[in-house]
């Protein structure tokens, strides 16, 4: 909503300075948005006529121009505008002057050789419109302000408020001028309503059809015949213009004054446009109309409009019809205030993606009382500007206004807001918004102002009184440093120590978009359910993901592209399985690229493989407190790794819930989508899979107990087929005597020469001890030969020799 | 002379030769060995007359302690020799470069909930959490903001369905709705997380993150709501004063509804929070909507309290001098690592928020 101060004292009362008006604004909750300064250079700006035109010499498109500027001399302007002919009334700005859509000041400049001394300017330089093509072309009337200022007197700033949306009665001037009234910033002067003579019976008959649905509850219309439409007279022009609107015509000036000023929208009609009556009705699927915008709107069923016999006008409260508009020539005209229901407004608007001035403020609610005020308002202007004779009032309604009452306790203020105001103050306020109050035995009966569509109830009372009376009267109540209930639960807690475990070992934490490019996502969907988005913010980012990998491996694409090698970075966050709130998990997801080290004097280059992941996982899940002695791991993985070289994780062997997956991303995957490194390994820990230890860490340390008992240590080697798996041979040793064994160690994997073809060796160092005596060469013996009798049996491995 | 002066005189004059450490271990064991030259002589002890017994024990004990402490000392000092000159060979050169460490990074937006999360834990709030895809009635209805209301259009909303009912939700507060249905009053919660809208440009990302707050108890007034923002915005900022202006505004779920600015400066290029007489808006704020408290089943006669959501990556952006919002989510490793934080750096009140 767009103010001048000036246009506010239309209204207000106020010896206080703008300053003070800025910061009273805000503080009553029309919160400043900006603030536009009109200098006094506008004044430079003069009412210009060129004399004499010749060609430039040395450029063809452009003219030298004698210009008349109200002195002696005619001033020499270079000017490139095709309308900038002999005897043009124009705009000219003198060297110095700042020209207002650029912000540039003018300076004396040879254009191609030719001097030129100021320039002649278009309606889009000034700000007045959007009109560039050309420069301004005055009408003959200003011959006789030849060299005075174009601006008539200085405009006072431009205001812009940005009116919350419960605030229609603030998208008028005298609504803002209210609210500043009561909170002390002047006096609302009442305007006086002015006299118009009656002549005659409106003669169009307005039916409004009683039809489900219907968004329009009440036509209030009068004729003004004989009317002789002109250019608006210079007041109203510069009122428009100061606040930012185009003068089109007095007649659609006025409506659109009287819409800034009291917030009511008029429209004004062609009488002699319209084929017998107004009818007020549901559109018909498929209807169209020519809007004022020259734009064809087709509807469907059931938007409200203004018709006549021969079909659409206009769409009621929206935007009216050419077909029906006014124009200069227009005599006799039917000017049109209503009250359409919000809800209507903004269905329409939404289905045709339209937003006017009048749609912006029916959709908010309009003061359905207002209708009767604005068109007297408005007829009064245009019979003193236009001429005519207006008819009688007219207004058509199929439901009346029905007063809103509200009971007020007047101690639920200071309930609610924690200071206390006297009932005088609280008196006085509701008057001066407008309330009208009866007092009663324990509160106030307030009978709520039409104007107001938001006030319904007790607390929407005390806004109005917390927001009037100021915001920096609540106090300020220090809170108390008490805590009932711990902060996080067990599973934030998983969350927030997983996430800094993943990133101690040297994976960058990143955040990306919970939604990705779909064909990334197929890659990592699997059988997942596509989740698309209706109304993406582009099509890369169509989907909601169903692995966080789709984004990382493309960020981590644009980084190798940045010319980093080796990366590790990780998400932890959502991924989702379905469309309905809760079909989603929270996943650690990390991704490493290139070497693990990389040319150096010190070590040897290896590239980062799938063991340097897997030992992240399984030192992070350790850390986290899953005892990784009872992990179980195997190789079936999504589709997404390579399938010889990843592998998932169970906490124990119940395999209940995959823990995590780890290993290398397919290699078709790379090569889809042009990934140059030298390995890129990944990996996936589900933090809902997770079981919660019921022992806290606490718990675990009261229990401690470790052998000073000598231990041994001891070298198998075994011949197994290369099918069995490591994890088995481990399995197999522990179980021989876990009150023994302590420790078993892998420290060398062998296939070749001495070995069979379809088998491997595998060497494993074994700690003994017990946590009872010292255990002696037979009682090693012994344990030995179960080992190696256990471990034979069951893998069928034959130890090597 | 007898035979052990005569011993003695050989073999101290041996040993002021240059000798090795194998020669000197020969002529040890030729003196001390089981049949050393010295063991032997006392093996003769029993042997000798009672009369001279006593000094002959004593003078080969004597000559024993000589012989063995020189050849000890000669010994050791080989050894010092030796050690020193593999000293003098080993040295390096310790400028080379070190073995690599590659040091992992906490992203700055979930710093920045950790320290938000551990300045609220202080005054006994607790952290919720909800989902992100959400249902039309959650983020909008029950928070007091029927279709076809206006305010709907400030949020541009992600949907999921033709029929609008699943959504990405457009901020934090359907975490209060799922909150206050799911327990019973008193509620005192913090639900950082994930917000969706469909805006991008340079202080737009069409995903971001909002903290959202929620007091309701009996007799909790705007006072407190002042009093707790105050709080965390200074404990936040880490500064002692702090100058805020709260400003009537309107949320449909909360009335009376505020904005609220922080007061700041610019000094050398940097923005100082807390001090200077700009105005930056950081949060909404206001007492919960009694309409928002009928929908989820508490009696707004019995309880009220406040809410308030604010944005995270903003609150980051505004302590750690970060310029562009679209940046958090680019996953650029230069400025992750550049605005990351180290993993041990976890926010605790004792510590201090940040170092």
């Amino acid at each position: 909503m767009k103010i001048t101060f000036d246009w506010l004292k239309d209204h207000l009362k106020t010896n206080l300075k703008e300053k003070n008006l800025l910061e009273q604004l805000t503080n009553i909750g029309l919160e400043v948005e900006s603030v536009e300064s009109f200098s006094s250079d506008d004044q430079l700006f003069k009412v210009a006529k060129i004399i004499k035109t010749e060609k430039h010499p040395n450029a063809d498109r452009l003219k030298v121009c004698d210009v008349n500027i109200g002195e002696k001399e005619l001033k020499k302007v270079v000017c490139g505008a095709t309308n900038a002919n002999e005897g043009l009334i124009t705009i000219y700005a003198p060297p110095g002057a700042i020209i207002p859509k650029t912000n540039t000041k003018l300076e004396i400049a040879k254009i191609r050789g030719v001097t030129s001394y100021g320039m002649l300017c278009s309606e889009s330089e000034l700000n007045l419109s959007d009109e560039s093509d050309g420069i301004t072309e005055l009408s003959k009337k200003y011959e006789k302000n030849i060299g005075k200022s174009y601006f008539s007197k200085s405009k006072s700033n431009l205001i812009d408020l940005s009116i919350t949306p419960n605030r229609p009665d603030c998208l008028g001037v005298k609504g803002i001028a209210r609210d500043l009234a009561a909170s002390g910033f002047g006096r609302l002067i009442v305007s006086k309503e002015k006299k118009i003579k009656f002549k005659t019976k409106q003669t169009i008959k307005v039916k409004i059809n009683k039809e489900k649905g219907q968004g329009c509850s009440a036509f209030g219309s009068c004729v003004i015949k004989n009317v002789k439409n002109t250019e608006s007279p210079q007041w109203l022009k510069d009122k428009l213009i100061s606040v930012g609107q185009k003068p089109i015509s007095a007649i659609v000036d006025i409506t659109n004054y009287v819409m800034l000023d009291i917030n009511r929208p008029l429209h004004a009609y062609d009488a002699d446009k319209i084929e017998k009556g107004i009818i007020v009705r549901n559109s018909k699927s498929g209807e169209e109309f020519t809007a004022l915008d020259n734009k064809i709107y087709k509807l469907e069923k059931g938007m409200c409009v203004i018709s006549d016999n021969k079909g659409v006008l206009g769409l009621g409260g929206i935007i009216g019809g050419t077909r029906s508009g006014t124009e200069f020539d227009t005599k006799n005209i039917l000017l049109e205030s209503a009250y359409f229901d919000p809800r209507s407004i903004r269905n329409t608007a939404k289905k045709l993606n339209l937003d006017t001035d009048a749609k912006f403020r029916f959709e908010r609610g309009i003061d359905p009382l207002s209708i009767e005020t604005g068109l007297k308002k408005a007829a009064s202007l245009i019979q003193e500007i236009c001429g005519g004779e207006v008819s009688k009032i007219d207004i058509q309604k199929t439901e009346s206004y029905k007063t809103k009452i509200i009971n007020f306790d007047v101690n639920s203020f200071e309930n609610i807001v924690g200071f206390k105001i006297s009932e005088k103050e609280i008196q006085r306020i509701l008057i001066d918004l407008g309330f009208i109050i009866k007092k009663e035995k324990n509160s106030l009966k307030l009978i709520v102002p039409s104007w107001r569509p938001d006030i319904s109830q007790q607390i929407d009372i005390i806004e109005e009184l917390v927001r009037i009376s100021g915001y920096d009267k609540i106090k300020t109540i220090d809170p108390i440093k008490d805590r009932s209930k711990s902060t996080l639960t067990q599973t934030q807690r998983l969350f927030h120590f997983l996430q800094r475990a993943i990133a101690s070992k040297g994976y960058l934490e990143t955040i990306t978009w919970s939604f990705t490019d779909q064909s990334y996502n197929d890659h990592f969907r699997e059988a997942g359910k596509e989740i698309k988005i209706v109304n993406p913010i582009s099509s890369e980012l169509g989907v909601l993901r169903n692995s966080i990998f789709s984004n990382l491996i493309m960020y981590m694409g644009k980084n190798l592209d940045r010319g980093f090698k080796d990366l590790s970075i990780f998400e932890i966050g959502p991924i989702f399985t379905g469309s309905n709130p809760g079909e989603q998990k929270t996943v650690v997801c990390g991704l490493s690229a290139g070497k693990k080290s990389r040319l150096s004097w010190i070590d040897k280059e290896r590239n980062i493989d799938l063991f340097d992941a897997k030992r992240d996982v399984v030192q992070t899940l350790s850390e986290a407190g899953y005892n990784s002695d009872h992990f179980f791991i195997d190789s079936k993985t999504p589709n997404y790794y390579h399938p010889g070289k990843s592998g998932r994780i169970f906490l124990d062997h119940s395999k209940d819930k995959v823990a995590a997956y780890f290993g290398e991303i397919h290699p078709n995957i790379l090569k889809k989508i042009d990934i140059k490194t030298e390995n890129l390994i990944g990996f996936e820990i589900f933090l809902e899979n997770l079981k919660l230890s019921r022992k806290t860490l606490k718990d675990q340390k009261l229990k401690f107990s470790v052998s000073d008992f000598q231990k041994s240590e001891r070298d198998f080697a075994f011949v197994v087929n290369k099918d069995v798996e490591a994890q088995e041979l481990i399995s197999v040793i522990s179980n021989v005597n876990p009150n023994l064994i302590s420790n078993i160690k892998v420290f060398d994997v062998y296939e070749g020469e001495n070995i069979p073809d379809n088998q491997k060796s595998i060497a494993i160092s074994i700690t003994i001890q017990s946590s009872e005596k010292t255990l002696n060469d037979k009682d090693l013996e012994k344990i030995n030969n179960s080992i190696i009798e256990a471990v034979e049996n069951k893998t069928g491995a034959k130890i090597r020799s | 002379m007898s035979d052990l002066k005569k011993i003695r005189d050989e073999f101290i004059s041996k040993l002021k030769g240059k000798l090795d450490l194998a020669e000197l271990n020969q002529i040890k064991s030729d003196l001390f060995g089981k049949n050393g030259l010295v063991s032997s002589q006392f093996k003769k002890i029993g042997t000798i007359d009672i009369s001279k017994r006593k000094k002959f024990a004593s003078d080969l004990n004597i000559i024993k302690d000589e012989l063995h402490d020189l050849i000890n000392l000669k010994i050791k000092e080989i050894e010092k020799a030796n050690i020193n000159e593999k000293l003098e060979k080993e040295k390096i050169d310790v400028t080379l470069p070190e073995r690599s460490f590659v040091k992992g990074k906490i992203h700055p937006v979930s710093q920045t909930i950790d320290e938000i999360s551990s300045i609220f834990s202080e005054i006994g709030f607790s952290v919720e959490e909800g989902p992100d895809v959400e249902n039309e009635y959650n983020n909008f209805t029950a928070l007091n903001t029927p279709d076809n209301h206006p305010a709907r259009d400030m949020h541009d909303t992600f949907y999921l369905d033709e029929k609008k009912e699943r959504l990405l939700r457009t901020h934090t507060s359907p975490v209060q709705i799922r909150t206050m249905l799911k327990d019973k009053p008193p509620f005192k919660i913090i639900a950082p997380g994930r917000t969706y809208r469909s805006d991008s440009d340079q202080t737009h990302s069409p995903m971001f993150h909002q903290v959202e707050g929620l007091h309701i108890d009996k007799n909790i007034n705007m006072g407190h709501l002042k009093g707790c923002l105050n709080y965390f915005i200074k404990e936040f900022f880490e500064v002692k004063k702090i100058k805020m202006r709260f400003r009537p505004s309107h949320f449909p779920f909360t009335e009376p509804s505020a904005e609220v600015d922080i007061g700041y400066e610019i000094k050398d290029g940097k923005i100082i929070i807390g001090e200077g007489d700009q105005w930056l808006e950081i949060l909404g704020c206001g007492m919960v909507h009694p309409n928002v408290l009928k929908n989820v089943k508490v009696d707004p006669t019995k309880f009220q309290g406040y809410a308030f959501g604010i944005g995270i990556d903003r609150l980051a952006m505004l302590k750690y001098g970060i310029n562009d919002l679209r940046a958090f989510f680019d996953c650029d490793y230069r400025w992750l690592n550049h605005f990351g934080f180290d993993p041990l750096d976890v926010p605790t009140n004792y510590r201090g928020l940040s170092r």
